[in-house]
């Protein structure tokens, strides 16, 4: 530790009863409560912070906040790193660690900087031009060009801290605790509206912090620390610190990430680090205030070259000089009351060069305070290496061309105002299109697209006084159109307005000196004025393309500090104006936002809602392991100690063949559908007939796109006359129901029919096997299971063990089965009662992969894998299903002539001529093996199974001309398991294909 | 995210909403006859207007009724919101 040479003994806005210390590049330093880790690193002396980007040159501190483009540094250690964070807004905690990124090995000596001494070869599109051929070995490039060019690094572990979302509504929010800002919510905040106002600091205050300012006679800060007292005691007004409004989305909506404990070492215990706060607003004051723009010269990115903004903020706010003696620079006024607060800093102001040739009465006062004013002069070039060390100065004519003998200065300190740019990020986003301003020189808000306001700096009123009347003003009058208050905006407070020189637009100065100098206008992607004219010289002439093409404003900084002036640069070359050269669409987000603020909470366990059956636990305790379904679980297989998977499956397929099994299908999509049209609405949906269909009978349907492919399949069974139970597929039951909606109030409103989804309120399994009945009997008195009674597709209510429940005769596996719906809470109880009544029969619960293998053995498609958006019911064999008679959804489409093609694919089945060979998943079907690539390929494998009940390998697939191939040999290739099986077309039915089990 | 209107529940946030499409585009009364082309237009051909367009939204996750809205395409401010059969009401503002 060391004493903080460049900290002043008093003044500022820092805590010296709070001392800190941190760790910068692996050195121990001592700061204040209040700092930023830029400010401390100031007050240490560390100048360097970072080297560039593509030349590796030292950098060091421009900015005080968001605008900075150099330091950036990587932030904590471990999982909780996190990197591109900008010092400049890093507040000091006591323990800090933080380091240089892009700097291999160590900030001052970098190999990378061997770059710089070949700067010459790489020029704007350097990348594009060289490392682009041949392009098979770019992989190999990007590699080692990341390497060097790197802009830190992603943490490598789990993000230990937790994040949230908060969606709120307001009446009005203001965006930036400024002047203007804090006017804005005060106004607002009176008429008793709603008020968010967000502030990305820790502090509220904005450029007064910084600034030694008057209001009504009192310092600034009196001022506002009286308004956010005011504030905090409204009810209706919250104020949001740490918090930077990064988005203004579509119809007011703004996305705003709060730092909560970023300015800790960690966040409390059960605390989240940040928060994403969406919210509508009805009206929105932007408030965003402007960012001092630098003046592009030679060698102008020297440690120690900063914006007079910043330099004036390091002396008010934290009392820190940001060198001992100073040359300032600008082209208008601002800069000399800034060089007067540097100077009662104790720093010594060497010159202020001012590019106008009269500076009016700001420069007469900065001459009677004894300081040394060059008019009609500018800064040619900066010397020194890893600080800046002297500038050369001379006249300059009104183009910034050197017009005189230069002038060395000696200094530790270039201090640069070019003008000021309005924060408009927002407004861009907010859709409004910018206005060139040239008595500013500056990109102003044209006009509001959305109910947003800009007032103050951020509109480009830089005067104190106009940033508080136009605050007043917008609060109130939002706030009143928010349905609060007269409008009537409250007086504002007295400001002694001083008498201002116009500026003068200055982008550049070109000096006589050396040839390789740099001049940079993109510190952090290191573009400058040379690669502007490159690009412009090689026929670039659009500023989106010379963007692109130069990597100009591309950085995580969006180019806060440099757009305008390549803009101004571009439209030089090209001999355009600056706004018909244009301006760039500034997108979201205005600073970087973390990826853990955006998922929030939504993360591992969380990332999804997780569906449980109502069986869910039984199957737990038979240590059943789970399968996704959506976003259901459900019960893969129900393995036995010393049970390999396929082992388990072949178990319960062959049980289910031989004896009985039970399956949780609960999953199911269930919807009631009742009113007296309700027969002629599944009419017009399902491809087969449903008005004959008697009361107390199950049919199965299939369902179209409007397009004639296969969209669903299920039972649907007729409970009354005008009363169905609708099932749909597991994958599928949310669009179904969607769809019937869609078709009932879109199409057909007239037909009398209501429809409400009960997936949720039925548990459902199903019994199957040769023994079901004899399970299912015992376990009923009331409903008579028989053959004659409950026949196959015939349904009855009752008790089942006791519980009132449908039973649907019904089956996909192909054997005699019983659907048994309960309500959803007795789930668990059914199960139970299930298994006890079974056990003479030796009865097993099976999972989805059984229940697969069994559809695949029945030759049963599935959504998906064969009804996958391109098959007809034709394709899957069920052209008999189809009515002739009645219209349905997707019918007319049945007769195009793609859908009637002979050469589409059909379901066939496939039996490997080896029958231990296993058919690969998604093998293409061909003719020929052998054939050379590309090899024409007939069809694709859809489902495959080893079926424990057939003994041997098989398959169903999709084959051109299918059906007329029975008996055809074809193969099954699949590059990808390296594999090509030798397949006979067969039936798709592999199991009793006259479905006789079904109906014993 | 867009606020819309639904003309049962009030303002709602799009996240609420499914796009239902193009709300102009009327199944042909009697598909069978018509022509290959009528019904190929019905069902793949959609204007892609640059402006206003009159679209389905389903309230998926609030009241399920289908509803029309008026929207700009260009600035994504809704103009109007109503009932799949019924008359639009002008919105003011977003
Ligand atoms: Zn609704």
């Amino acid at each position: 530790m060391n004493g903080q040479p460049f900290r002043n003994p008093s003044g500022g806005l820092i805590d010296r009863a709070r001392p800190l210390s941190f760790t910068f590049n692996g050195r121990r330093h001592a700061g204040y409560a209040g700092d930023t880790l830029a400010s401390a690193l100031l007050a240490n002396g560390v100048r360097l912070v970072a080297r560039s980007f593509k030349y590796h040159r030292p950098r060091g501190i421009v900015g005080a906040g968001a605008e900075e483009p150099n330091a950036l540094v990587q932030l904590r250690e471990g999982a909780a790193t996190e990197p591109d964070t900008r010092a400049t807004q890093v507040e000091l905690f006591d323990g800090l660690v933080a380091k240089s990124q892009n700097c291999w090995p160590s900030v001052g000596f970098d190999l990378g900087a061997l770059a710089g001494l070949l700067a010459s070869a790489l020029p704007a599109g350097f990348y594009y031009k060289t490392f682009m051929w041949p392009a098979s070995w770019w992989p190999t490039y990007e590699h080692h060009i990341r390497r060097i060019a790197g802009m830190g690094e992603a943490p490598r572990d789990r993000d230990p801290d937790r994040y949230d979302y908060r969606h709120a509504h307001c009446d009005v929010l203001v965006v930036g605790g400024g002047p203007a800002g804090l006017a804005a919510a005060l106004a607002a905040g009176r008429t008793g509206a709603r008020v968010i106002l967000v502030d990305e600091g820790a502090a509220l205050g904005g450029s007064l912090l910084g600034e030694q300012a008057v209001i009504d006679g009192r310092p600034a800060l009196a001022w506002v620390e009286e308004t956010v007292g005011a504030l905090a005691a409204m009810p209706d007004v919250l104020l949001l610190r740490r918090a930077t409004a990064f988005a203004y989305n579509d119809h007011d909506m703004l996305a705003i990430v709060e730092r909560r404990f970023d300015h800790m070492a960690s966040p409390p215990p059960f605390e989240t680090r940040q928060r994403l706060w969406l919210v509508r607003a009805e009206r929105v004051v932007l408030a965003t205030g402007a960012i001092e723009r630098p003046i592009v010269f030679a060698e102008n990115d020297r440690p120690g070259v900063m914006l007079v903004s910043a330099a004036r903020a390091y002396a008010n706010r934290y009392a820190v000089r940001a060198g001992s003696r100073a040359v300032v620079f600008t082209n208008n006024d601002s800069a000399y009351g800034a060089a007067l607060d540097l100077a009662r800093a104790g720093i010594e102001v060497a010159a202020m060069v001012d590019v106008r040739p009269d500076g009016g009465e700001a420069a007469r006062r900065a001459r009677a305070a004894g300081i040394r004013v060059l008019a009609a002069h500018g800064v040619l070039a900066a010397h020194g290496g890893r600080s800046v060390e002297a500038v050369s100065v001379a006249p300059i004519d009104g183009t910034g061309r050197a017009a005189g003998r230069a002038e060395r200065i000696d200094c530790d300190l270039v201090c640069l105002s070019g003008g000021w740019n309005p924060a408009i990020h927002l407004f861009s986003q907010s859709g409004g299109r910018a206005r060139y301003e040239p008595a500013i020189a500056a990109f102003v808000p044209g006009t509001s697209v959305q109910a947003e306001r800009s007032v103050g700096a951020a509109r480009g009123s830089f005067a104190l006084a106009d940033a508080l009347a136009e605050g007043l003003a917008a609060g109130a009058t939002g706030a009143a159109e928010a349905g609060f208050g007269d409008g009537a905006v409250p007086p504002a407070p007295g400001i002694d307005r001083a008498v201002e020189a116009p500026m003068r637009p200055l982008w550049a100065v070109h000096g006589v000196g050396s040839k390789r100098a740099k001049r940079f206008v993109d510190f952090q992607n290191d573009v400058t004025a040379a690669d502007i004219a490159l690009a412009v010289r090689e026929g670039y002439r659009s500023v989106e393309h010379v963007k692109r093409y130069t990597t100009l404003g591309m950085g995580t900084d969006q180019g806060k500090l440099g757009n305008i002036q390549g803009l101004a640069i571009l439209s030089g070359l090209v001999g355009a104006d600056i706004p018909a050269v244009g301006t760039t669409t500034f997108r979201p987000p205005y600073t970087p936002v973390a990826f853990g603020a955006i998922i929030g909470h939504a993360t591992g366990a969380d990332f999804d809602p997780v569906r449980r059956t109502p069986m869910y636990d039984w199957h737990v305790r038979r240590g059943a392991p789970f399968v996704n379904t959506g976003l259901w679980k459900r019960a893969q297989v129900f393995p036995r100690p010393g049970e390999t998977v396929l082992e388990t499956i072949g178990r319960e397929a062959r049980a289910v063949r031989t004896s009985v099994g039970f399956v949780d299908v609960s999953t199911l999509g269930k919807i009631d559908i009742q009113g007296g049209d309700a027969a002629e609405l599944l009419d017009r949906l399902y491809i087969n007939n449903w008005k004959k269909l008697a009361v107390g009978k199950a049919r199965y349907g299939i369902m179209l796109r409007e397009d004639g492919m296969v969209f669903d399949d299920g039972t649907t069974t007729r409970l009354a006359e005008d009363h169905f139970f609708m099932t749909t597929t597991t994958a599928n039951a949310v669009r179904v129901m969607s769809m019937l909606e869609y078709v009932h109030q879109v199409h057909w409103p007239e037909l009398e029919v209501h429809m409400t989804s009960v997936s949720e309120q039925w548990a459902g399994v199903a019994i199957a096997g040769p023994n079901a009945r004899n399970v299912l009997s015992r376990l009923t008195s009331d409903i008579d299971v028989g053959n004659e009674a409950l026949p196959y597709m015939g349904c009855a209510e009752g008790t089942v063990a006791g519980l009132p429940a449908r039973v649907f005769r019904i089956s996909f596996s192909g054997e005699m089965a019983y659907e048994v719906n309960v309500p959803s809470d007795y789930g668990a109880a059914i199960m139970d009662a299930i298994m006890a009544a079974g056990e003479p029969f030796d009865i097993i619960p099976y999972g989805t992969e059984a229940l697969n293998v069994l559809r695949i053995e029945k030759g049963h498609f599935v959504v998906g894998p064969e009804a996958d958006g391109r098959t007809t019911p034709d394709d899957l064999g069920l052209s008999g299903m189809v009515s002739k008679t009645k219209d349905f959804i997707g019918k007319r489409s049945l007769s195009r002539p793609a859908l009637t093609d002979p050469e589409r694919k059909q379901l066939v089945g496939l039996l490997t001529v080896d029958p231990g060979e296993r058919i690969p998943r998604g093998a293409q079907i061909v003719e020929d093996p052998s054939h050379p690539l590309p090899c024409p390929m007939v069809g694709q494998v859809t489902s495959t199974c080893f079926s424990p009940n057939l003994g041997r390998s098989i398959a169903l697939a999709l084959v051109k001309r299918g059906r007329s191939r029975y008996g055809e040999r074809l193969y099954a290739a699949s590059p990808v398991a390296g594999r090509t099986v030798e397949v006979t077309v067969v039936h798709h039915v592999f199991i009793d294909p006259k479905g006789e089990r079904l109906r014993v | 995210m867009l606020l819309i209107r639904c003309p049962h529940c009030g303002p709602r946030n799009q996240d609420e909403f499914a796009y239902g499409g193009d709300a102009t585009v009327k199944r042909p009364a009697d598909p069978a006859s018509a022509s290959d082309s009528e019904w190929h237009a019905y069902i793949y051909v959609r204007d892609n207007p640059r402006g206003p367009h009159e679209e389905l939204w389903h309230h998926a996750a609030g009241c399920r009724r289908w509803i029309r809205v008026r929207r700009d395409t260009l600035s994504h401010r809704i103009l109007a919101t109503g009932p799949v059969h019924g008359p639009l009401a002008e919105e003011e503002g977003r």
